[in-house]
């Protein structure tokens, strides 16, 4: 899917084909795109240019999410983000404080002893309060929708494989982690199905033990046979560092990832000191970088089918940045139209430089190939994963789709 | 290929040898079986290859193992990658990605192959292996048999010149496994590839193996050709029984090799009525000795109407009707997926039924209490040990005892009835396959059912074990119950089973006495109806007494073959 464009022979240009070839983006160019529509959204209040945000990440969402099971998990980014702008909004309305002249309607307030001074529970609400809680809500609503973006657009396990050679090991273990835990629920419910057998003898902590012991066991087993099988297929072949490289690796890397999280807190924060900001995100990135190098020096491995950028994910991740970088752009010629007055009450206004900004999140949607639908591909099975249970599932003929999953 | 240099291995310091003193030489190309009871070494012979034994098992290991010139003693096993290729009894357990080509990819990664080269060699042996339509496939949606031709396809891509196989069969269906199996040999023929293999359905492999290893049981292994072996291995395909108890010599060594040596065989027993296939005297048990072919029909035990089992939308069995009776041994064969677990669990009563009844002795298993169910009727699971949850086997019988509230004791005595000299202090986990199945069955009689259902019993079983379990279940039935086998060995069933329910889809597709359902089809067939084809004889055994009943001498029977008596 990498390879759709063939190589141009000599004497002929190659052929680009248009609309691009379905192939599915890299994880890590939708990941920058969406962090980049993040950073935009948190330099701005204003409601209009955050729903223009989110309605840019929701469209991109829908042009181009596969149909792999991640790819339905933006719904459920919508209704976090919904459920936070209500609960800001409530939590205005209850511990209003009462700023704001425009009252809209009063509620009876509960009196409070003297020891919470300061608290006030329910009574004026006024439009200025409301509409803060609001914008403030809209703006981490949008930022979580981003990431939400990003989260169904990537394939998380081609995001593990993306990861720098230092770090394979750890997208090692969460890959086998994630294979591991549907095998595990289905011992759990292949156990308690036989416990039922003798009489399922007692409840509570008998019972636990009679299902937790014969489970500790399979997954046991199954982990030393796992363990046995990557070493005979050369997993940790070229893991003979010396601990003192493994260290200096390990160092620099926590090192500069705190580093770069002081900074992106300093980046974003306005009110944080200068130097907290962009010196530390960059120092701090440096030192992880280094980290990763040194640590990267001594794994020899390849990968199969790996995520090549191409123009189309550099124009992603172009996108992203160019949004994140016009709004700061924005922020500091002409902050007004970014954080709408609440006092004077004001309608929030768009000026052309932020609405470029947003809209360039919108190229991905249109410059990007498709990404690939199963219906293309041969038959695919459905993935019968969590119903593959069943009474003997964990031995013998844990095999085709079985029909005979939990009760 | 591979040496093994005086080498001996035990698991502790004074404990017994797993290997004594083997001396091996494994040429290139060479298709390798290896062979013996549970318990002899065979998976520790194997793990030696690549140096899993020791390093992954413990234990202390003398002498010295090579592969193509490189000692197991100085390299761990992550550097015989690209010469040993080890695939185990389950592929699911040694899958580390999630989808077919990433797990072809995976070995290849981490022996640094270039891209191109990889990106090659993945659709080589997708088409070698003719699992190309599975390719995006995740790992876990795919039939047994499919994923055990991806672990085997997962360990060629890095092109070992050795491949060790531990039981690659063992979990699959008798099609499933003939898949495998025939990959298996395309490779030997195709690639030239060195193939050692432990492989409990010894009838498939035997005819093309160039050597038998022959592990007794005492740490050596005996080595040489199968037909030079064959003559007194005590383990033995049902083929190769038949060929000693008509005095063939040499033996054969596929149904074809007998087939074509037993015309005379054939005409000498025309006229003999085969015996019982399951003799009386085969368990320690008195109680079946003059059991009759059939076992006339008893009283009707358990009677269910019109059984379906649903989950969702699929139906797993669909009205399926049964009526058990008193001692009789019932087989239910069908592929895997085809509804035999989904009805057990439903006759049970603790699997869910969507619609029909059951009766035994006037209650509805499904309706009762979990604990009065199995005073009914009583089901030993696919995975036995999932009952297994304390420390000891006295503890276990013990627990036994009180679940089913019977006299203390009770579990014990039923223990050393089907499986004697099974130590009390032994922790359930430590025991073999079949002393488990024994534990587990007597636990589950202690309740006193008189309707035994067992889900895949003889998986893992060796032919001794299959054998000393098959006398219990004829025990089991001449004591009045009736038992209900859910099997794929067709050898098992034809030396066991009274009457056969064939299963497909969820349906019955066929009913019927025993010889009646195993001969009409070549497929289900046992080796020896297929060699004695058109006559309905079953078993070796079957053959043996007959002929020694008729007083011929076995051991040169074809000179008399013109004087039937």
């Amino acid at each position: 899917m990498s390879g759709d464009r063939t190589p141009g022979r000599p004497g002929r240009r190659p052929s680009l084909t248009w609309p691009p070839l379905a192939r599915p983006l890299h994880p890590g160019a939708w990941w920058l795109w969406a962090l980049g529509l993040a950073v935009a959204a948190s330099r701005t209040t204003n409601p209009l240019l955050l729903a223009m945000i989110l309605a840019v990440a929701a469209y991109v969402v829908v042009r181009r999410r596969g149909d792999a099971p991640w790819a339905l998990s933006f719904r459920m980014y919508l209704a976090l983000g919904a459920f936070i702008i209500v609960m800001r909004v409530a939590f205005r309305v209850v511990f209003g404080g009462g700023q704001g002249d425009t009252v809209l309607f009063t509620l009876p307030e509960i009196p409070l002893p003297e020891a919470a001074a300061g608290i006030r529970l329910f009574g004026e609400v006024a439009a200025e309060q409301l509409l803060g809680g609001f914008y403030d809500g809209l703006r981490l609503a949008t930022m979580v929708v981003c990431v939400g973006a990003a989260n169904s657009l990537a394939d998380p396990k081609r995001m593990l494989k993306a990861l720098p050679g230092a770090l394979y090991e750890v997208g090692a273990s969460v890959v086998v982690a994630l294979t591991v835990a549907p095998q595990l629920v289905e011992s759990v419910r292949r156990v308690r199905r036989a416990r039922r057998l003798r009489g399922a003898a007692g409840k509570g902590r008998r019972a636990l033990r009679g299902i937790i012991i014969p489970v500790l066991e399979d997954a046991l087993n199954r982990s030393l046979a796992l363990a046995a099988a990557m070493a005979s297929r050369g997993y940790g072949r070229t893991a003979g560092a010396d601990p003192r490289t493994r260290l200096i690796t390990g160092v620099l890397v926590i090192v500069g990832l705190v580093g770069v999280c002081g900074g992106l807190y300093g980046v974003l924060d306005a009110a944080a000191p200068p130097l907290l900001g962009a010196p530390l995100l960059l120092g701090g990135g440096a030192v992880a970088l280094a980290g990763l190098l040194v640590g990267g020096r001594r794994v020899r491995r390849t990968g199969y089918r790996p995520d090549r950028w191409q123009p189309a994910e550099l124009l992603t991740a172009g996108a992203g940045a160019a949004t994140a970088a016009l709004m700061f752009l924005t922020a500091g010629v002409d902050p007004e139209n970014l954080y709408p007055s609440l006092s004077p009450l004001s309608w929030p206004e768009l000026s052309l430089v932020p609405v470029l900004a947003v809209l360039a999140g919108l190229l991905p949607a249109f410059l990007t190939p498709e990404p690939p639908r199963s219906a293309a591909t041969p038959p695919a099975a459905p993935y019968t994963g969590g119903a593959t249970g069943g009474p003997g599932a964990g031995g013998a003929n844990r095999t085709r789709p079985r029909k005979e999953p939990v009760p | 290929m591979i040496t093994f240099e005086d080498v001996s291995f035990r698991y502790e310091e004074d404990g017994p040898a797993a290997l004594a003193g083997v001396d091996l030489h494994i040429p290139e190309g060479e298709l390798c079986l290896v062979t013996g009871h549970t318990g002899t070494g065979k998976s520790t012979l194997l793990g030696a290859v690549n140096g899993l034994v020791p390093r992954f098992t413990g234990g202390h290991l003398r002498g010295r193992v090579t592969v193509a010139g490189q000692g197991t003693e100085s390299r761990p096993p992550q550097e015989f990658a690209h010469l040993v290729g080890r695939v185990g009894q389950d592929p699911l357990a040694g899958f580390v990605t999630d989808n077919v080509e990433e797990e072809l990819a995976y070995g290849m990664e981490q022996l640094a192959v270039r891209p191109e080269v990889m990106r090659k060699r993945v659709e080589e042996t997708l088409d070698l292996l003719g699992i190309a339509e599975l390719r995006g496939r995740a790992l876990r949606s795919l039939s047994g048999g499919q994923q055990q031709r991806v672990a085997i396809g997962s360990v060629l891509t890095t092109h070992p010149s050795v491949l060790v196989l531990d039981e690659p069969t063992s979990a699959l269906d008798p099609t499933a496994a003939e898949d495998v199996l025939s990959a298996v040999l395309r490779l030997v023929h195709d690639l030239g590839v060195t193939v050692l293999i432990a492989e409990h359905r010894m009838e498939r492999v035997l005819q093309y193996a160039d050597r038998l290893l022959y592990l007794p049981g005492d740490g050596s292994v005996r080595d040489g050709t199968p037909a030079a072996l064959m003559p007194d291995c005590a383990v033995a395909p049902p083929v190769v029984q038949l060929g000693r108890a008509a005095g063939w010599s040499p033996l054969p060594l596929s149904v074809r090799d007998a087939r074509r040596r037993a015309a005379g065989l054939r005409q000498r027993l025309a006229d003999l009525a085969p015996g019982p296939a399951h003799p009386g005297d085969a368990g320690p048990g008195p109680a079946a000795a003059g059991d009759p072919h059939r076992t006339p029909i008893g009283e009707p035990l358990l009677t269910a109407r019109s059984i379906t089992v649903t989950y969702g939308a699929t139906v797993a069995v669909r009205r399926v009707d049964l009526r058990l009776a008193a001692g009789e041994v019932t087989a239910l064969m069908g592929r895997n997926g085809s509804g035999k677990s989904s009805l057990l669990w439903a006759l049970q009563g603790s699997g869910p039924r969507r619609a029909g009844t059951v009766e035994v002795a006037g209650g509805d298993p499904g309706d009762l209490p979990a604990a009065e169910a199995r005073a009914l009727v009583g089901l030993v699971p696919q995975t036995a040990a999932d009952l297994l949850y304390l420390q000891t086997v006295d503890e276990e019988c013990a627990q036994a005892d009180a679940e089913s509230a019977v006299a203390s004791g009770s579990c014990r005595e039923l223990l050393d009835e089907l499986a004697p000299g099974i130590e009390g202090a032994s922790h359930p986990r430590d025991l073999s396959e079949g002393q488990q199945l024994a534990l587990v069955l007597a636990i589950q009689l202690t309740a006193a059912p008189r309707v035994m259902l067992l889900d895949e019993p003889t998986r893992g079983l060796d032919y001794a074990a299959k054998r000393r379990f098959g006398a219990i279940v004829r025990r089991l039935a001449a004591e009045g119950r009736s038992v209900v086998i859910a099997t794929h060995d067709v050898e098992f069933v034809a030396a066991v089973a009274d009457r056969v329910v064939v299963m497909a889809d969820g349906e019955t597709v066929a009913d019927g006495a025993t010889p009646d359902v195993v001969c009409s089809s070549p497929a289900f067939a046992p080796q020896v109806a297929k060699v004695l084809s058109p006559l309905p004889w079953l078993t070796p055994d079957q053959v043996a007494r007959a002929l020694t009943a008729e007083g011929a001498d076995p051991a040169a029977p074809l000179r008399h073959e013109a004087a039937p008596r």
